[in-house]
């Protein structure tokens, strides 16, 4: 493996500034190392050699030319296949959208071409986002790299395995329940879910609109927050991006401190229904942040233990909404019924429909057009719009008493592919530390806290702020990341076993 | 066919085999037999799950749509250029004379 690809994002910039090493050379070396380990890893959907190489020798010639430039100029990056990226295929994971290249890009997607940051190919992930494991892609599942025969997580797998593999020194994820801390947590690697609002949605195919989120996926807290500070702000595109200024989350990154922060311990997210060693990583870290100078103080969020029930009936019912423009009238696949001479739009939508989705998302559909049908409306998204009210009350009060909130992001640590994949109810537990913050449009942040004692697999410490208040994730996360990486010795990922290469 | 009731019967178990095939149809996915044998029972345990919701007393409290305040945004409004035809229909299943082509939108007799 070229050292190349075991560097950060950051010391990739460094190197890139003195002049060290070329982005074609930075660029190159992943593709190499995609070449390698991707045909056991399976985190791309869509590598584009040929694009990322061109975008390289674009971003040399512009440090070249131009004494201003963007810090990550020339760092490739991965993205998730549910932004649209011009030209290039994107699927969101489903047969439906199979073969489909769109004809704009994200506002993400625009400010990683603007920032000179080669794109290196699609990541893959579970349909439309809908999954904890990536096993509900339409194209395969991902495998963790700490052990193939485990999840990377979802609906972010691929992203989080791209980096966690060294495929990828930065990637974007999606968090509308966790898909991008999840993964991170089971593979080892920082994700962040900004406050909503916070990264346009604009040419984010939508899951549910009112929960969706992008953010930025890394091996370290400092390489998040570069790739947040690119991707985020204002949108003119999206309405409901936050018209703010917001402060660098790299230098908070940098000036990283904790000293006299009170830390809020949430009472409901943890204990019970979490396994064993991630409890124990979990209790470790809170040790090392008041070793630290940081107070604990244990608050109570009564209405998470409604959290999962209220998610599960507001997203499916957005999902049966916005999934609704797959019609196969203007994009994507169309398919006629069987034995109907001369079928109706409908009878072909239906047909469609039929084909192209996969099980999770009928399942979902089907749930959210119930939630939302006359009779059942108001014992059901109605209550659960009520809910999400009770759940942004617990938020505040919490914040009343604490700076951050924490929990342990994942309740366990990687599940073997197939284990949960036809039991909906235990594939959805695994969201059930991350959702709140969806729910409230608040920020949050898993990064590793180590290896569980009895599988030797990674484990998640999920960090959340009250909403605008990102920077903060990212002065404790850096801080934390920082006593973490002193207790093990060096990164966590070093620990993580070394992947058969194919020449 | 399982009809609306009041919220109360409607938590006891909505959801049968006939309902899953009503809610399918609605939302324009056909299925196969063998897809309602196997979807219809989870969708009846994530119902029953979900329906915890109800166990909350919250007549009082106002529902949120949306997690932080929302306000009607507007621009100008001024041309701003768009992508060109041919742009449009490239991804399109068919196309005819700049147009999306779409199978029969009325019954035969129309």
């Amino acid at each position: 493996m070229s050292d190349l690809v075991r560097l950060s994002a950051a010391e990739l910039a460094s190197a890139l500034a003195a002049g060290d090493v070329s982005s074609v050379e930075v660029t190159r070396a992943h593709l190499d190392r995609i070449g390698a380990v991707d045909s056991a890893v399976h985190a791309f959907l869509h590598v584009d050699p040929v694009g990322a190489l061109a975008q390289a020798a674009a971003a040399d010639a512009r440090r070249a030319d131009d004494d201003d430039f963007p810090e990550l100029l020339g760092v490739p990056v991965a993205v998730k296949d549910i932004l649209t990226t011009k030209g290039l295929p994107t699927t969101a994971g489903s047969r439906i959208l199979d073969g489909w290249a769109p004809p704009y890009d994200a506002t993400v997607v625009t400010r990683l071409r603007k920032g000179g940051q080669p794109i290196l190919g699609k990541t893959n992930m579970d349909e439309f986002a809908m999954g904890s494991s990536t096993e509900h892609s339409a194209f395969g599942p991902s495998h963790n790299p700490w052990d193939l025969d485990r999840i990377p997580g979802g609906s972010g797998g691929g992203s989080a395995a791209a980096v966690s593999a060294f495929e990828a020194p930065l990637a974007i994820g999606t968090d509308t329940g966790g898909s991008i801390r999840q993964p991170g947590a089971v593979t080892g690697t920082v994700g962040v879910k900004p406050t909503y609002g916070g990264v346009s949605r604009y040419g984010l195919i939508a899951l549910a609109s009112s929960l969706d989120q992008a953010g930025p996926v890394a091996r370290t807290v400092l390489d998040a927050a570069l790739l947040h500070d690119v991707i985020g702000g204002h949108d003119p595109l999206d309405s409901t991006s936050i018209d703010t200024q917001w402060p660098s989350m790299a230098a908070a990154a940098r000036a990283g401190d904790v000293a006299g922060l009170r830390v809020g311990v949430v009472k409901e997210l943890g204990g019970e229904g979490y396994q064993v060693g991630v409890q124990a990583r979990f209790e470790e870290t809170l040790t090392l942040l008041v070793d630290a100078g940081a107070e604990l103080v244990e608050v109570s969020c009564p209405h998470f233990e409604l959290a999962l029930a209220a998610y599960y009936l507001i997203l499916p019912s957005e999902a049966s909404s916005n999934l609704a423009k797959f019609d196969a009238m203007r994009y994507g696949m169309r398919v006629a019924p069987e034995g109907v001479a001369l079928p109706s739009a409908e009878e072909v939508m239906r047909a469609t429909r039929e084909a192209g989705f996969g099980d999770e998302v009928k399942r979902r559909i089907i749930l959210g057009t119930f939630a939302l049908s006359s009779g059942y409306y108001d014992a059901y998204y109605g209550q659960a719009q009520k809910v999400r009210t009770l759940i942004s009350r617990d938020f505040e009060a919490a914040f009343a008493q604490a700076d951050v909130l924490v929990s342990p992001t994942a309740p366990t640590t990687a599940f073997r592919i197939g284990e949960k994949v036809d039991d909906p109810l235990a594939m959805y537990l695994n969201d059930i530390a991350t959702i709140p913050a969806n729910l409230a449009g608040v920020p949050g942040m898993s990064l590793p806290s180590g290896l569980a004692r009895e599988d030797g697999l990674p484990t998640g410490f999920q960090i959340l702020a009250p909403a605008l208040q990102d920077a903060r994730l990212y002065a404790v996360g850096a801080a934390l990341e920082a006593m973490l990486v002193d207790r093990w010795g060096g990164p966590l990922l070093d620990m993580a076993p070394e992947l058969t290469v194919e020449d | 066919m399982t009809g609306p009731g009041s919220p109360a019967q409607a938590v006891t178990s909505p959801i049968t085999r006939d309902e899953v095939l009503r809610l399918a149809q609605l939302a324009r996915i056909d299925l196969t037999d063998a897809e309602l044998d196997h979807l219809a029972p989870q969708l009846a345990v994530i119902v029953e799950s979900v329906a915890a919701v109800s166990s909350v007393a919250a007549d009082d409290v106002p529902p949120s749509s949306h997690a932080l305040p929302l306000q009607n945004v507007f621009r100008e409004d001024e041309t701003r250029p768009s992508l060109a035809p041919e742009e449009v229909l490239r991804g399109a299943p068919e196309s005819e004379q700049q147009r999306f082509s779409v199978p029969r939108i009325l019954g035969e007799d129309a």
